[in-house]
């Protein structure tokens, strides 16, 4: 509970950190120094000082979505373990709720970019909605497979559970197949490449830089944060179910998990510095192929 | 028992009032509300005493005299069709305003008709009144979807609706009477162990009977018809509440059958998964609001079968906590659905009354004419894409649980595995289908002039709007009261007398989604707070859509409903066949450019259309026979008395 509680704050205070190690890491590949591992923090800074310009086109669903994104994903926060440190709040069926507002989120985003009658972000909306609906039956069935591991339904209960049933890997073929699949969507659900590219927004392939293309100031960094908070949370999660240790002390698993989470910054920091964007006609094929291995886990589960 | 027969007798008469004479466009609505409202009470009253006061109405009829009852089941069904009946009659009144009075007191007779005889159904005891009130309800809804008869495709459209519900009555017919005997059509002495055939024929029989009304893939055909042509507050009425009457039919028979085999669960899973996934497939690639509502209807009803299949694979496999659970996210779905499908049903009458169309692509920023319609609407489209804190997201979550717990039963596990993977594919199209519906419509710019001088709907419109909407975050949030409310209809169904508060500890984690629910709200007034913070003393300026350089952007350049679905379409493109017709620009001037796309419904094309046609051409084979000359009748008249005397005498 107290570690959980640490674990939110933690997260709130150092979400836009991962952000910054990715693209440091991006940076070290291309032999660039690269930004500062706390460029987000002075980004969003700086938007919240900012004054605002409203397309005449919008209503007040552009203005009031990205107070309901935050308000979602800190939700969905509360509920998020971090490695074998349980979250603050879990009950059975938490990863439903941690999952649909996640949900909210992304219909608050797209409506918001509908708002705005522009062609680009329309575009950009009509993406997400096609790959995050993909991404969210990867990204349940593989919580199913956990679930139907440990016999638990509870996000924070999969880590003592797996440990105590036996869930080990590279043993137990369930772990790398969820891991592989929670990364597929991690990819996916964050925009990061080889689905999106989060360096420009000004192209004809964008997806997620395309649909907060009109949000500014107060507003932007509202949406940015929201985003940063997004990332550490399906991060936690995939470490929650991949990180191959636990510890006896709560200090120390809090700590691994923390580890685990710069392992997961740096991973996609990896990918994108050795993978090309794919065609948007191939995306979904492989948001299937993590679907695919979702079921094959849940098979595993059942055996 | 009181109440609701009060509420028979003021919808009744009030229908044959309206019907004689002209000034039913007050008292019609009006009787629909007090009988609506009585009706929620006497459900509300039977739910929570837990009594199952019953009738015998004393009329001497061949088949003996009507018996009603109030159970638990049936009070559940009474207060959906109440509450929904109620507020589509106050939104209905308005909505009508501007018909010639004689059409407005007639469409009421047929509306307060179909009132009562939806509430005569589902408080039937007796096999040949339950048929005798399920063709009232029948019969008054093809009235109701005839009402704007003079426009095209109309009476088309009430002719689907009355083949197909025929069809499904009956099949409804033959297991009634596999059922009954000659001395007595009762409920209570329906025995299917005497069936031939067993109970699994009844069961099929009655899948497909009642399957027809609630609009299971592939016999739902007549939906994306009816509920388009209709009146509004007519779909709102169909859609939320007389479809939902084919489930209570399938509740119902199942309490006669005894202990279901498994195979019964598997064939409503399986019927389950396709009718959800076809319906939110379709849904989303139509560009007519009420046509993509109606398929979403279809979608819906998918839910709540793949919840009932789940809900019986847990008796037959006697898990109770499987069993509970999926019969109850079954009940709530119901109610749910009810109240946000008949709340975007009338804001997309709004929309259609205001701008004239409910082609989308002839809409766009209605929010900024129809405020209150927006907003409700805007509540409508995120509870049905099942999001928290609103009503929908309570019964899917049951659903999703319901699934998880049947993993643990054996030979069921898979059950578990196809509906999470359903669910999680209905839920994702769910959201683009209705930020879709909603994004076109209410958001951007009008893309007509028409829409641009759409006017916001009249108070008694937008009173039901919101109603709606205020109750679908109530239910959102009182998700564990309502299961409370629903348990005496689920012990019903359940093989075994558990005590409600045993069956109540099932759901102990309901309270969080609440709890959630309230800090979501809260989160969201805090943060909104935060921003008007931060904002003050800033400039804020307006300006145009930044289009990365445009000078004059227009409402055609926006996405349209048919360029947001596409990348979804094409994944899907070997099921729906949309039809295109481009007219590409051409040359290095070009001109005009059109891009037409229309998606028939697959079922339809591939597989009622074939069948008609055989029909209509061995039809064909017979027409030499109907000449239309007087003497060639005479000789069939002579031959036929010839044959039948030469019958008679040999």
């Amino acid at each position: 509970m107290r570690w959980g509680l640490l674990h939110v704050l933690f997260a709130l205070v150092s979400a836009p950190l991962l952000a910054g190690v990715i693209n440091r890491t991006k940076a070290f590949f291309g032999g660039r120094h690269g930004p500062s591992f706390f460029q987000l923090y002075y980004d969003i800074f700086k938007l919240l000082r900012k004054d605002a310009v409203y397309s005449r086109t919008t209503s007040w669903i552009f203005r009031t979505a990205p107070p309901i994104e935050l308000a979602a994903v800190l939700l969905a926060l509360l509920f998020t373990p971090l490695g074998s440190t349980a979250a603050w709040l879990c009950f059975q069926g938490d990863l439903l709720l941690v999952v649909y507002a996640l949900g909210l989120m992304r219909f608050m985003i797209i409506s918001a970019a509908l708002d705005t009658g522009s062609a680009f972000e329309g575009m950009g909306a009509s993406r997400e909605a096609q790959l995050s609906a993909l991404a969210e039956v990867a990204l349940l069935v593989a919580l199913l497979a956990v679930a139907a591991f440990t016999k638990s339904f509870s996000l924070s209960a999969f880590a003592a559970q797996a440990w105590a049933a036996g869930l080990v890997w590279p043993a137990n073929a369930i772990l790398p197949l969820v891991s592989a699949a929670l990364l597929v969507v991690l990819l996916a659900e964050n925009a990061r490449l080889p689905f999106d590219d989060p360096n420009t927004h000004l192209e004809l392939t964008m997806i997620h830089e395309a649909m907060i293309l009109d949000h500014c100031g107060v507003d932007l960094a509202f949406i940015e944060y929201g985003s940063a908070l997004k990332m550490w949370i399906l991060s936690a999660i995939l470490v929650s179910m991949a990180l191959p240790l636990r510890a006896s002390s709560s200090l120390l698993n809090f700590a691994t998990g923390l580890g685990a989470m710069v392992i997961v910054a740096l991973l996609v920091g990896y990918i994108e510095s050795v993978m090309a964007r794919l065609r948007l006609i191939r995306t979904p094929q492989l948001l299937v192929t993590a679907g695919v291995l979702s079921f094959l886990a849940v098979m595993v589960a059942m055996r | 028992m009181v109440l609701p027969l009060i509420g028979l007798i003021v919808l009744l008469a009030s229908a044959v009032v309206c019907g004689l004479s002209k000034r039913g466009d007050v008292l019609g609505p009006c009787a629909a509300t007090i009988a609506g409202a009585l009706a929620v009470f006497a459900g509300g009253q039977s739910l929570l005493t837990g009594a199952s006061p019953t009738i015998t109405l004393p009329i001497p009829l061949p088949f003996g005299a009507p018996r009603l009852e109030i159970d638990p089941l049936t009070a559940w069904f009474v207060i959906v069709i109440g509450m929904i009946g109620a507020m589509a009659a106050v939104y209905g009144h308005s909505y009508l305003s501007n018909q010639p009075r004689r059409t407005i007191s007639l469409s009421w007779c047929w509306y307060n008709l179909l009132l009562a005889a939806m509430l005569l159904v589902v408080l039937a005891r007796d096999g040949f009144f339950f048929l005798v009130f399920w063709e009232v309800m029948s019969l008054s809804s093809f009235f109701l979807v005839v009402h704007d008869h003079e426009k095209c495709g109309v009476v088309r459209a009430g002719w689907t609706y009355l083949i197909a519900t025929h069809l499904g009555t009956a099949f409804l017919l033959v297991m009634f009477m596999l059922l009954g005997s000659p001395d007595s059509m009762d409920f209570v002495h329906f025995n299917p162990a005497v069936v031939p055939g067993g109970a699994s024929l009844i069961f099929a029989l009655a899948l497909v009977g009642f399957g027809t009304k609630a609009g299971l893939v592939p016999l739902h055909v007549w939906l994306p018809e009816a509920h388009p042509v209709a009146p509004s507050h007519v779909s709102a009425l169909m859609s939320g509440v007389m479809v939902k009457i084919g489930i209570y039919g399938l509740l119902r028979v199942l309490t006669f059958l005894g202990p279901p085999p498994s195979g019964w669960g598997w064939v409503m899973i399986f019927i389950g998964v396709v009718t959800g996934l076809t319906g939110v497939i379709f849904a989303l690639v139509q560009h007519d609001l009420k046509r993509l509502l109606a398929y979403s209807t279809v979608e819906n009803i998918g839910i709540i079968v793949l919840a009932l299949g789940l809900g019986v694979l847990g008796i037959a496999a006697g898990n109770i906590v499987v069993a509970t659970m999926g019969i109850c996210a079954a009940l709530l779905h119901t109610l749910n659905h009810a109240l946000f499908k008949s709340l975007l049903f009338l804001g997309a009458g709004a929309v259609l009354h205001a701008a004239g169309t409910g082609r989308m692509d002839r809409l766009g920023g209605m929010l900024r004419y129809m405020p209150y319609t927006g907003a409700a609407f805007l509540v409508g489209a995120a509870a049905i894409s099942a999001l928290p804190p609103l009503n929908g997201f309570v019964s899917e979550f049951l659903v999703y649980a319901a699934a998880f717990h049947v993993m643990s039963v054996g030979a069921s596990a898979w059950s578990g595995l196809i509906a999470v993977a359903a669910m999680a594919l209905i839920g994702g199209l769910a959201v683009a289908c209705f930020t879709k519906a909603f994004g076109i419509i209410f958001l951007g710019s009008p893309r007509s002039k028409t829409a641009s001088q759409a006017r916001e709907a009249p108070a008694g419109m937008r009173t039901a709007m919101i109603l709606l909407a205020l109750l679908c975050l109530g239910a959102g949030l009182g998700g564990p009261w309502l299961v409370g409310l629903v348990m005496p209809a689920i012990s019903q169904l359940l093989p075994v007398s558990m005590s409600l508060n045993e069956l109540q500890g099932i759901f102990h984690m309901l309270p969080w989604i609440s709890y959630a629910g309230l800090g979501l709200l809260i989160g969201t007034a805090l943060l909104l707070g935060l921003r008007a913070v931060l904002l003050r003393g800033r400039e804020i300026r307006s300006g145009e859509t930044w289009d990365c350089g445009y000078a004059a952007p227009s409402p055609r350049m926006q996405y349209s409903a048919a360029s947001f679905v596409q990348p979804i379409g094409s994944m899907f493109a070997g099921l729906m066949r949309t039809r295109r017709r481009l007219q590409a620009p051409q040359g290095l001037f070009p001109t005009a450019a059109r891009l037409e796309t229309e998606t028939p419904d697959f079922f339809v094309q591939s597989c009622f259309a074939p069948i008609v046609r055989g029909l209509a051409r061995l039809a064909a084979a017979f027409r030499d026979l109907q000449q239309g000359r007087t003497h060639l009748c005479i000789l069939y008249i002579v031959a036929t008395l010839l044959l039948m005397l030469i019958w008679h005498l040999g």
